[in-house]
């Protein structure tokens, strides 16, 4: 019989201390913010879209193999030993033209363990997160700065320089 | 004479608002009570542990992250703390205070899923809410420190990706001044309104003998009355430096080891978590984190089982290395997959509305499960 | 004295009759229940520490026309094992009986849709025409999960009609009177002249009847709460258990009438505990109109107080389904049976005593 009121109390008594908590935040302002018009700023070591600076890409071929999901493709030529190429921002002499250097952002995890093994620090993460496309082939973002007949003009060069090379190297060897 | 009823097939199909994820939960019914419920799972199998044979060691850890994904730091702290010792490498103080802090903050952030979704299953909409309120704060502390709110790739083999953030001590005491009202606030709106206790006390009572011989583990078995945590009966990392208590259930409302004391433990869990992370950020001595991170991660023929107390149980990782710079084999012994099994032995004799209620006191996580 | 105004308009009986009866329908309830599904969004987001629909309107004020636009342009599907006449009869019987009930309310003095004495007994005669909605709706759609929430419903409707009927009956032991116009023209004068505070007459009676009377406000107010199938005794609607109950597999606009339906439904029984014990459309303070000197002004005012308190209950529905979690069919049902009928007979008997004194 005293469960019975006791039952009745306390259902009372939670309800109404619930109600009381419901309607103080009633009068609280929200925590929403309008996204289209207002949009947060983000932190500095936030981790959206890569970007890679071609002028200072050596071709090392590192992030792509540090990839856990091998969205980067690295194609590169060697050059030839009387072009030059430029140099990095930190002095050092490239030696490799990067043919093509695609990223697939389908696939990428955006982990940033390719960030880390660049020497040259040319590839890092953006903060921009608003890139959808309709078609997913456009999500294959290409950022080699070579035209396509500047890169087969590369890798014709490569190949008639080391045709040459060969060809010296028989020579040499057959006048031995 | 006896009437001849038919037990009714139901589908709580891959589909439901509350199964947590794909989870296919056939039930037999027998007008509303229940008498079988068999578990059908793999609907999120994504074959991590056949990638872990052609990942090498540090890119296995974005994979790891995303098992269980509501508790990311564990995961990836189970895997570290295998690779480190199958390396024999030891890191720097600042390190194993930093993962401590990290570790503990997502053991927070996951329990408030858990009770908020718990809640939201039950019928209570608003605490669902205000739970997700508070952990879009603690998501913000991890997105200042490594750029990521849910997948972290922050636990490195052999120390972190980035040491702290400048304001990262000053925003995790502004964020604990702020939760402690707001747990006391969480538990007058649900803890002990007398409609939910009404609905979780004495359902779905799992005993001391059965959780064991099930290898129930994580708040589920506290739940059942045995004080058993492996940050204090197998202390990895730095956690026997830190002064806290282990709550067990004791059927304070019901019977012990029913649903109300499985959700209660995870209610006190995160009261202790946060003394845990209080006493961390005073202790916090100086270094430098990324010191101790070999070039080369080629760790010497062998094998060994490491495992962190996750929040929804015991995460463990069985890694066998045969001297390659990829692992030869990585099994994961998945605390949701085990604590699954109980479903078919909690559920009988309850009514339908109670599944719902027992599933939500096991709180599973589907990436878990299947992997 | 607006039945007068439509007779003297309309020169026929039937037909100012049929016109008085349609009013409330299409100037109130249709714009409220346009109102209502905005303010139970807006009530809910503010509660939950974020803001309801914001984009459609200023501050999402259209959001509810947006809705009916998307509900009336949807297809209609009939399935074909569906029982097509029951199927397409159900949404109409239970907008019917929530609708049919706002004929005896009196809105203001000099308005009141059908003058009959039986006001009371006729809203609980014909808001049992939702129970046989409801039960075609879930026989009707051919389904398990909605057969199972439809058989609910209509045991939670009909457990809960007794305790109503206990409360209405000492009131009106207490009154005299069925009707719900000569109810609130009981309660005039200020606010302690109501019946939740014992009744215009200042005798010892009022004052012995005032726990009692709290006592059977509370009670009515649960019971009309698990009729309309509100939190917590919304296990027919149950999201996260049944995904919707009777009403899953309706779509296009007759969800809409179930939709619409159940916020008419919230505002009648509001509306009716209004009445009983809150006073109807009186004001709590006098009438500007008395101080104005303006006579045509009062029976504006009334009816302003009337939305006032019919929508101040609705609210405080709102805010109950916000706070609290659902009920099991089986607490439910004891709930009901074990709890507040017991409770409500002890106190029709106390009330019946206190009025003989």
């Amino acid at each position: 019989m005293k469960e019975y009121f006791n039952n009745i109390f306390t259902a009372l008594l939670t309800i109404f201390v619930g109600m009381k908590v419901t309607l103080r935040h009633l009068f609280t302002p929200s925590v929403t913010i309008q996204y289209p018009d207002v949009k947060i700023l983000l932190p500095e070591r936030e981790r959206n879209r890569l970007y890679v600076n071609m002028d200072d890409c050596i071709g090392c071929d590192q992030c792509a193999r540090a990839c856990p999901v091998n969205c980067i493709e690295i194609e590169t030529v060697k050059s030839l030993p009387g072009e030059d190429l430029g140099k990095t921002s930190n002095g050092k002499k490239k030696a490799l033209w990067v043919t093509k250097f695609t990223i697939d952002f389908a696939k990428c995890c955006y982990c940033q363990l390719c960030v880390f093994p660049c020497p040259t620090e040319c590839i890092y993460m953006t903060d921009v997160y608003e890139f959808s496309e309709y078609d997913r082939n456009n999500l294959i973002y290409n950022f080699a700065t070579l035209t396509e007949e500047q890169r087969l003009e590369k890798i014709e060069n490569f190949r008639k320089f080391s045709e040459e090379k060969e060809k010296q190297k028989s020579q040499a060897q057959k006048s031995e | 004479m006896s009437i001849k009823t038919e037990e009714m097939v139901l589908n709580m199909g891959p589909q439901h608002p509350s199964t947590h994820g794909v989870l296919r939960l056939e039930l037999t019914l027998d007008g509303e009570i229940i008498t079988k419920v068999v578990p059908h799972i793999g609907y999120l199998h994504r074959c991590f542990e056949k990638h872990c044979e052609v990942m090498t060691y540090p890119q296995v850890i974005p994979y790891t992250d995303r098992m269980d994904y509501l508790a990311a730091m564990g995961n990836e702290l189970g895997y570290v703390i295998g690779v480190e010792k199958l390396l024999g490498i030891q890191v720097p103080e600042r390190v194993e205070y930093i993962r401590v802090i990290m570790a503990e903050l997502q053991r927070i952030a996951s329990h408030l899923v858990a009770i908020g979704t718990y809640g939201a299953d039950i019928g209570a909409f608003t605490p669902f809410l205000y739970c997700f309120r508070d952990r879009e704060r603690i998501l913000n502390l991890f997105e200042i420190t490594c750029g990521a709110r849910l997948l972290y790739n922050y636990i490195w083999i052999g120390g972190l990706s980035h040491d702290l953030h400048p304001d990262f001590v000053r925003l995790t005491k502004e964020f604990i001044r702020e939760f402690k009202p707001n747990l006391k606030e969480l538990n007058n709106l649900l803890t002990f309104n007398k409609i939910f206790i009404d609905r979780t006390a004495n359902v779905g009572i799992l005993p001391l003998e059965t959780a064991i011989n099930f290898g129930i583990t994580g708040p589920m078995l506290r739940a059942s009355g045995l004080k058993w945590d492996l940050r204090k009966d197998d202390t990895y990392s730095v956690y026997d430096k830190f002064d806290f208590e282990i709550p067990v259930g004791s059927g304070k409302m019901g019977t012990v080891g029913d649903s109300w004391d499985r959700y209660y433990v995870r209610v006190l869990e995160m009261e202790e978590s946060i003394k845990i992370i209080e006493q961390a950020i005073a202790q916090l001595p100086d270094g430098d984190v990324t010191s101790a991170i070999p070039k080369k991660i080629k760790p010497p023929v062998g094998h060994i089982y490491s495992r962190v107390e996750n929040p929804r149980g015991e995460l463990g990782y069985f890694i066998v290395s045969d001297g390659s710079t990829s692992p030869f084999r990585v099994k994961v012994r998945a605390p949701s997959f085990v604590n699954l099994q109980i479903m078919d032995e909690l559920c009988r004799g309850h009514l339908v509305a109670d599944v719902i209620a027992i599933l939500g006191s096991v709180d599973i996580v589907l990436g878990e499960v299947d992997r | 004295m607006i039945y007068d105004f439509l007779y003297n308009l309309t020169g026929s009986s039937v037909l100012a009759g049929f016109l008085i009866a349609l009013l409330p329908l299409f100037a109130f309830i249709l714009p409220f229940a346009l109102f209502a599904v905005l303010l139970e969004r807006k009530v809910a987001g503010h509660i939950q520490d974020r803001l309801g629909p914001m984009r459609v309107g200023y501050h999402g004020i259209l959001q509810t026309i947006a809705d009916i636009i998307k509900l009336v342009q949807k297809e209609d599907i009939i399935a074909k094992e569906n029982d097509k006449l029951f199927f397409n009869i159900a949404p109409v019987l239970t907008f019917v009986g929530s609708y049919a009930a706002f004929a005896v309310i009196p809105f203001s003095s000099i308005f009141l849709g059908a003058k009959i004495d039986l006001g009371i007994f006729y809203i609980i005669a014909v808001t049992g025409l939702v129970v046989a909605g409801i039960l075609m709706a879930g026989w009707a759609s051919n389904n398990k999960y909605s057969l199972l929430g439809a058989m609910r419903s209509a045991a939670q409707i009909i457990s809960y009609e007794i305790p109503t009927i206990l409360v209405v009956l000492s009131i009106v032991m207490m009154t005299g009177t069925m009707s719900l116009f000569d109810l609130s023209e009981n309660q005039t004068g200020y606010f302690w002249n109501w019946y939740i505070l014992g009744g215009p007459s200042m005798s010892l009676q009022k004052f012995l009847l005032i726990p009692f009377m709290l006592i059977g406000f509370l009670i009515i107010y649960i019971s009309t709460l698990a009729e309309v199938n509100r939190t917590p005794f919304d296990i027919p609607e149950a999201e996260s258990e049944l995904v919707s109950g009777y009403h899953t597999e309706y779509s296009g606009m007759k969800f809409a009438m179930f939709f619409l339906a159940e916020y008419a439904n919230m505002f009648a029984v509001s509306a009716i505990v209004a009445t009983m014990f809150f006073g109807g459309y009186q004001s709590p303070f006098g009438y500007l109109g008395n101080s104005l000197n303006m006579s045509w002004l009062i029976p504006l005012e009334q009816f302003f107080w009337f939305i006032f308190k019919g929508i101040f209950f609705v609210f405080v529905q709102m805010w109950l389904r916000w706070t609290l979690p659902r009920l099991r069919v089986d607490q439910l049902m004891a709930a009901s049976w074990k709890y507040l009928i017991p409770i409500a007979f002890v106190n029709l008997l106390i009330i019946g005593f206190i009025t003989l004194i």
